[in-house]
């Protein structure tokens, strides 16, 4: 009975939870805690009903990837698919809920709840898993290194899980500090800490009994990213519950002070979550799949800082125009504009990456998917700095602008550097020789391009529309429109939207099933997509 | 582990490092990368020193343009107010009949009482104004409490039935049927004899729904229906009708009515916005 200490621990858990149940002082804290029993409760159960710790099963996998701990890989892929489709779905559902408020089916799927849930589904459970599992196959391969811990991976990757699970019911139930991409209250903030130092010690640990001189760049990126997310986490959170057993806490800011420490935090939720974690994602499939090597080295590295130092000031670009001091608005702005280069580094280093390799985009459909999230990542890293002018933020502020710009970045940047990584890794973490079809990769391709250029373009014109109208003055110096006017025109817009993510959730299904089949070692009977030789490259 | 070799395809050397296969050129930056970038720490510099950037001790530096957006706002409003001329201050002054003597200053306070009707007045009489069931249609020529610009104005100002002004427009409608002040053959009687009036399907007339009339209804809403504007009474002989023109919606409302409630806008909005909204509400084709 290997697993018995972790029966033991998730047993205990489960007791607690349903202490913690018991003694709630709120109706929501004591469903919170009775979910939270249920999904430690069945856990215990699935680990009784197995034989033994779970054996590593990858009969065909190369003799060196045995010495490697991929168990937790092999799931990580699976749920970042399963996140992936499930964020994509409840962001369709809200979607259609502005074009169509009707569809709000309160208390528990109206808008206001479901919105976190889309926002959280996507960054933390869809990122957040794309990232772990990542991380724990580069920092693997790139240090000829086991994790350090095969139990401590365990733990970091489930209670990772556990926190998704927390964060999610949570929303449902209407548990929410109101904090953006932060609403998770005060204990499942320490339950994510817990998790998220452990995740820190993994990562340096295998780094550091790493058998290669130096440290790979990719490796800078992601421990960039859990170094400075566990500061960014802990300091926004900062708060008070109202009792031990209470669902309402209150945060140690107030004012200005406490918006400015939300977009601080909120903002770098961005550049270290999604953007250097996602670079170093980049750092090591692309030139894995390109068979290429690195353009070059000092440009990784000085890129690499220079993001690291702005990225951390740009957060009072949110507050443009508010009760935020004028000074700190101009920091925030001109961080924002010297950070356009840095962000520009990882573009240029992971195109120029592909300097002899260019011929592969027309014929390996992953490297498609690589190359158009790098340009969507140099689109949105210029479209950001763009928008931090006080002058242009005066228009796109509050607007659907800022919705298409986001979701460029994680459509286009996000999405597509993930999937990439997905196709890549399958295959070999379950020792298949190809993916189930190349071409379902090519569909996947398409399908999400086009739903993601639909997308970007209609908040575009929705957006820009929304904020002339808003300061659209007549003749005579009075306004022009009633707000009900500006949200009624927008409701075109609106559906196209809600389009554009249909047609990128298409492209996620025709993902699972692609992984599903692969994993399962079947191989489509299809045309090869051709090779180059069909007509000479120019 | 120095292990350089050069890249065949590019020619370029490698730092000599290798990880699971991957390894780095030693390519310089390139330089229009490395220019723009100190192009932009330049101009984030230069900003500073124009704007509003530096903290100090106590504050923070004022830049050289001296900006600060609180004074950019006011510019903005004095502006805003520059290019209103004294209108606003003219509509103040001037009492809201002698507003339309004055194009001008007829066209100004429209436009502003527009924009004022789709923020306060759209949500319940509709973006056309054309009303619906329990709201008033302001585009005809038929008004519960009067369509002088003077009547409308003060509708406004003070609202129906608004709890929160004692000068408001007030009547009740008794429930004829629900309080038993008449009984439903009276009550079907005097229901047809309205009917009657505008030719309405089932309508017929009486004598005793005559006498009906007279006796409970035309004080309020005048001999033969045609309305009363100081009892609030509408007219009973047209084709509008507030709360629909069938001959069951007439006994429905007969039996126990329903009323209106419109907020006293004068203490929300100030009297300035009120006679813009007057004299916006005044043109829209029904003012008299």
């Amino acid at each position: 009975m290997q697993n018995l200490p972790w029966i033991i621990i998730l047993g205990g858990g489960t007791f607690l939870s349903l202490v913690l149940s018991g003694l709630g002082q709120d109706a929501a804290f004591s469903a919170h805690w009775g979910i939270i029993a249920a999904v430690l409760g069945l856990g215990t159960i699935i680990l009784m009903r197995r034989p033994a710790a779970p054996v590593p099963t990858a009969p065909a996998a190369a003799a060196d990837t045995l010495a490697y701990f991929d168990a937790p890989i092999r799931i990580g892929s699976i749920l970042t698919v399963f996140w992936g489709c499930v964020g994509f779905l409840v962001g369709i559902v809200i979607a259609l809920q502005l074009a169509w408020p009707e569809l709000n089916f309160g208390p528990w799927f109206n808008f206001g709840r479901l919105r976190p849930l889309h926002t959280s589904a996507v960054v933390f459970a869809f990122g957040g898993t794309a990232l772990l599992t990542t991380s724990f196959y580069v920092v693997q391969r790139t240090s000829r290194a086991r994790l350090i811990n095969d139990n401590l991976a365990w733990f970091v990757f489930w209670g990772y899980q556990l926190f998704i699970v927390m964060a999610a019911t949570g929303y449902l139930l209407g548990i929410t500090q109101s904090r953006e991409y932060a609403e998770p209250e005060w204990y499942t903030d320490l339950w994510l800490t817990i998790v998220w130092v452990a995740y820190l010690v993994l990562f340096l640990g295998t780094i550091i009994k790493r058998k290669e001189p130096h440290i790979y760049v990719a490796n800078w990126f992601y421990l960039a990213f859990i170094v400075t997310i566990a500061m960014l986490h802990v300091v926004n959170n900062l708060a008070v519950p109202v009792s031990p057993f209470s669902s309402k806490s209150y945060s140690l800011f107030s004012g200005v002070q406490d918006a400015l420490t939300q977009w601080w935090y909120g903002h770098n939720a961005v550049g270290f979550f999604l953007t250097a974690g996602f670079l170093g994602m980049m750092y090591y499939y692309l030139p894995k799949q390109a068979e290429r090597p690195v353009y070059s080295y000092r440009l990784s590295i000085i890129h690499f800082w220079a993001l690291i130092f702005l990225y951390i000031w740009a957060g009072p670009h949110h507050l443009h125009y508010t009760a935020l001091p004028d000074w700190a608005q101009t920091l925030g702005m001109v961080f924002s504009i010297m950070l356009w280069m840095p962000s520009w580094g990882g573009m240029i280093n992971g195109l120029m990456t592909l300097r002899g390799a260019w011929d592969k985009v027309r014929t390996d459909p992953i490297i498609r998917m690589m190359v158009i999230a790098i340009a969507f990542y140099g689109m949105s890293t210029f479209e950001g700095p763009v928008m931090s002018i006080k002058s242009v933020n005066g228009l796109s502020h509050y607007t659907d602008w800022t919705i298409g710009h986001v979701h460029s970045g994680a459509l286009g940047w996000v999405g597509m550097i993930s999937f990439a990584a997905i196709y890549f890794m399958v295959p070999r973490l379950w020792g298949r020789k190809q993916l189930y079809s190349p071409r379902m990769v090519n569909w996947h391709f398409w399908l999400a391009t086009t739903g993601i250029v639909i997308y970007a373009a209609v908040m575009w014109v929705s957006g820009i529309m929304q904020g002339l109208m808003w300061r659209e003055y007549d003749a005579e110096g009075f306004l022009v429109y009633s707000f009900a006017e500006t949200v009624a025109a927008l409701h075109p817009y609106y559906i196209a939207r809600a389009f554009g993510g249909m047609l990128y959730l298409a492209g996620g299904l025709v993902m699972a099933f692609n992984i599903w089949m692969t994993i399962r070692g079947r191989v489509r009977n299809e045309r090869p997509i051709p090779t180059a030789q069909l007509q000479p490259a120019e | 582990m120095s292990d350089k070799h050069i890249d065949k395809l590019s020619g370029v050397e490698t730092t000599g490092h290798e990880w699971d296969g991957i390894r780095e050129l030693n390519n310089p930056l390139p330089r229009w990368w490395l220019w723009t970038f100190y192009g932009c720490i330049v101009f984030a510099l230069g900003y500073t020193v124009v704007f509003p950037a530096w903290p100090m001790l106590s504050s923070a530096t004022t830049g050289l343009l001296g900006y600060s957006s609180r004074a950019d706002l006011d510019a903005d409003l004095a502006a805003a107010k520059l290019a209103q001329g004294d209108r606003l201050e003219a509509v103040a002054s001037t009492p809201v009949a002698d507003i339309l003597k004055d194009d001008g200053l007829a066209r100004f306070a429209r436009a502003g009482g527009q924009s004022l009707y789709k923020v306060y007045c759209s949500q319940c009489h509709g973006t056309g104004a054309t009303g619906s069931a329990g709201y008033p249609n302001l585009n005809d020529d038929e008004w519960v409490w009067g369509g002088t610009i003077e009547q409308i104005y003060a509708t406004i100002t003070h609202g129906a039935r608004s709890p929160t002004d004692a000068d408001t427009h007030y009547n009740v409608m008794p429930n004829f049927g629900a309080d038993g002040i008449l009984g439903a053959e009276d009550i079907d009687r005097v229901a047809k004899q309205v009917a009657s009036f505008s030719g309405i399907e089932g309508g017929a007339a009486s004598p005793e729904g005559q006498q009906l009339f007279a006796d409970n209804c035309a004080s309020c809403h005048g001999d033969g229906g045609g309305g009363l504007v100081d009892a609030g009474g509408p007219s009973l002989n047209d084709q509008i009708w507030l709360y629909g023109g069938t001959l069951e919606a007439i006994r429905a409302q007969i039996n126990q009515p329903r009323h209106g409630v419109m907020p006293a806008w004068g203490a929300r909005l100030g009297d300035t916005a009120v006679k813009q909204l007057a004299v916006y509400v005044h043109g829209l084709g029904g003012g008299q």
